[in-house]
Parts: C-alpha cells; structure tokens; sequence
C-alpha cells in the first residue's frame, strides 16, 4: 500500500497522459470516423470504395501493428513528429474505423424517406446529411460510441510500449521499483482505470439523456 | 417535361417498359393503374430518385443532370409529396416549410418565416406551424408536406399516391388542396388511387398496367369510353363498389 500511497504523483503523471491521448484521439477519430462514415453512404461509388477499404483494412489490423507503422514507418517517408504526436495519432486512425460504423449505424438508423425527402427539396448530400440525417441519428450513435470510446480509454495502454509515460508505464515502474507491493500496484491500476471508465460511461449517459430528450 | 423511351429494371423484374409521356405547363395528369404497374416508380424517375436504365427524360427542355449540384438544382424546382409524407422528424411544422427555402435557395429566415406561415395558412394549418410533425394527424403532415413543396415555388409537383396513408376521413383535406392547386394552373403528376379527384381535376388520365402505359385520355373520354380491355377491366373492378 505505502508503494501506492507515497508515489500517487507518479500515478498522476502517467494517468494524467492518459486522459489526454483518451481526449486527443477521442476528437480525432471521432472527425475521421464520421468523414470515413459519410464516404460510406455516399452517392459516389469510389468514395463508398475507399471507405469501406479504410474501415476493413483498419478494423482487422491489430493496434500494436497500426503503432508500428506510424511509429517506425512514417519516418521512413520524412514524417517526422514527436512520439507523442505519434500516439495520438495511432489512436486515431485506428479508433476511427469503428467510430465510423457507430455513425454509419445510426444513419441507417434513420427511415430513408427523410433523405429522399430532403434531397427532392433540392438539398445536396452533405446538406441532406448535416440538416437532416445526422440530427437525426446522433441519439443512436451515442450508446456504440460510449463503448467504442471506453474501448480507446484502455487501448491508450499500447502508446505505453512506444516510448509514452502513461498509465500502464507509471504502474511498470513502480512495480520495478517496489517488487514485494505488485499486487497492490497493479490493483491501484485498475481501479484508476476504471475510474476514468466509469467517469465516460457517466458523462456518455448525460449526453444520451439529453439527446432522447430532445427528440 | 418530356419522357421518351425510358426503361427500368430492379434486378431482373421490367417494371418500366418504353414509356413515353410528356407533360405540358400547367397540365395536370393523372397516373392511375394497378399496383405494382410501375406508377409510382415512373412518377420517382422525374427527379431521379430512381434512375434509368435506357431513354432520356427531360425537364423544361434540358435533360436530367447525373448526381451533384446541378441535380440538387433541379430538385429545388420539382416538388415532391411522398406517400409517407416524409416529414423532417427533428423539424417544427414550420422549420420543415422553411429549411428548404433557407438553405437551397438562400431566402432570409424573416422572409422564408413569413412564406412559410402563408403557405401553412394557405393549406389550413397556420395554426400547428410550431408543433412537430408527430404531433399532427396524416392529413395534417401530408398537407405541411404539400406546403413544403410550394415553398420552393416549382414549376412541377409530383404526387407519389399523397393519399394512400391517410384515414378515408382524411383523403378529402388533402385531396382539396390540390384541387385547388390545380385549379391556380400548378403543372401536376398525380399517381393516386382516387378517380374522384382524376374525374375532378385531371386534364388527362395515364393508365399504366405491367411498366407500360397503356391508354391516355381526358377523363370523360377514360371513365365513360375506355379503349383497351385491360382499362376496362381495371375500371369494372374498381367502380362497381
């Protein structure tokens, strides 16, 4: 317990990067996602192609394996960023994919005469999609997207192996440092963990209150 | 508005087979026939929101443009009253008449507010303008939905049978205001069920049967003398109850 108690400013530090990443990566994927998600529905069949071929090739790629080409393979072609860059980075890319269908889901969601409609008042797609659709799904999106986000929460752990001090590497170090308290090291970990899960699931349940509400 | 040759197929079913029809300014012509005789998708293709698979259509004499802005374009003039109303759900009554008018054609949200009234109280609803649409009976909806047309001041409405959803005691409400609309000179494709309002406000009757018109003429001419034995059989059934 001392091990915990007297180095919660190493937990901090750590925990505190991975809330950033968590927020970084959040904004991130969540602007890709519903790009890649608005490609998908789209009346234009190479935009429909590359989308799909995004969220298929990125979804069955491993995170670790994403990492490791942004990490080691961008600076190959003279991307040059700081490791931390790198993360968010990763992070995105790979949690957009499945952001991507939480919106997608929730488009399908809405009955098509809403689209057909606002396309014979002579909107186009992205008006059609911004004005009406979307408005229109979000309440749907909101339940995935809490869970697609909790996902991103832990999936922060893997930055830990590419040279970011998060969470996962304040709780490896300490336990270095204090080998006969690991346990409850570790356990002070999860719990930090679940914390800040149950914080987003809280702040996600607010969101889907207010967004059925409103309907 | 002109149709030449058009054909359409969903998978391996016909259901247009070389339509041709075309439709003058302030004409009203009514498409009747069986279901499934391919009336509403003819009445669909006219602003493409099905497309062709061979023949031309044509619009105020330019064809119709591929998917992008110019096709938007001529949505905005083309009005459409869908079977389902198709309300914006998320709209007011009022929002649903006035988005279009905002943010396709760019009209002030003063200006656009105030049409949008006219147009609600034109149609007898100027009073639900600020309730949502799920709030309104059918006939209530289908009526907000004809004035969400007028808005855009087309030149052409289109009505993808606008009273097979609605309560028999609901038909009538929606079935005046467009006979009124008619009336004012409003061009008019009207796929309906209702030979009441085909008799009444029809120039012409379009009688389609398996993705083929089969016979045109004035109503009178139609109902009282049909030529093909298909339209009589059609009118037999229909008429004698």
């Amino acid at each position: 317990m001392d091990a915990v108690l007297d180095n919660l400013d190493v937990f901090a530090e750590g925990f505190t990067r991975t809330v950033t990443l968590t927020l970084l990566a959040a904004v991130g994927a969540l602007l890709l996602g519903t790009l890649i998600a608005a490609m998908r529905v789209s009346p234009v069949p190479p935009l429909r192609w590359a989308g799909t071929a995004y969220v298929q090739l990125v979804r069955n790629t491993p995170l670790t394996v994403v990492f490791f080409l942004v990490v080691f393979g961008l600076p190959e072609v003279d991307v040059i960023l700081s490791f931390f860059q790198f993360a968010v980075l990763a992070l995105s890319l790979y949690t957009a994919a499945f952001v991507a269908e939480a919106v997608r889901s929730g488009i399908l969601s809405v009955p098509s005469g809403q689209a057909e409609a606002s396309r014979a008042v002579g909107m186009t797609f992205g008006q059609t999609l911004r004005l009406v659709v979307l408005p229109q799904a979000f309440a749907n999106i909101v339940p995935p997207l809490a869970s697609v986000f909790i996902a991103l929460l832990k999936n922060t752990s893997i930055a830990g192996a590419f040279f970011i001090f998060e969470g996962t590497q304040s709780m490896a170090r300490l336990i270095n440092a204090n080998g006969d308290q690991a346990i409850a090291i570790l356990a002070a970990a999860a719990l930090a963990y679940l914390g800040l899960s149950l914080i987003s699931s809280a702040l996600f349940g607010l969101l889907e209150r207010r967004v059925t509400v409103s309907r | 508005m002109v149709l030449e040759g058009v054909n359409k197929h969903f998978g391996t079913l016909h259901v247009l087979k070389d339509v041709d029809l075309s439709v003058a300014r302030g004409e009203v012509v009514v498409v009747i026939g069986p279901s499934g005789s391919g009336k509403s998708t003819l009445c669909r293709t006219i602003n493409r929101l099905e497309t062709i698979d061979a023949g031309s259509i044509s619009v105020d004499g330019k064809p119709l443009p591929a998917e992008g802005k110019d096709l938007a374009a001529l949505r905005a003039k083309v009005g459409m009253v869908f079977q389902s109303f198709n309300l914006f759900a998320h709209k007011t009554v009022l929002e649903n008449v006035t988005l279009g008018p905002v943010k396709v054609k760019g009209v002030k949200k003063a200006d656009a507010d105030k049409r949008g009234r006219e147009l609600l109280d034109r149609v007898g609803i100027a009073s639900q303008a600020d309730k949502y649409p799920a709030q309104l009976s059918g006939g209530q909806q289908q009526r907000v939905a004809i004035a969400r047309s007028l808005a855009m001041d087309p030149m052409v409405m289109l009505f993808d049978e606008p009273t097979s959803a609605l309560d028999p005691e609901m038909i009538n409400e929606v079935l005046d205001v467009m006979t009124a609309l008619a009336k004012e000179g409003m061009t008019m494709v009207v796929v309906t069920h209702e030979m009441g309002f085909a008799r009444r406000a029809a120039d012409r009757v379009v009688f389609m049967d398996d993705g083929r018109i089969v016979e045109q003429a004035t109503p009178e001419q139609f109902f009282s003398h049909p030529e093909s034995d298909r339209a009589k059989d059609f009118l037999s059934k229909i008429l004698t109850h």
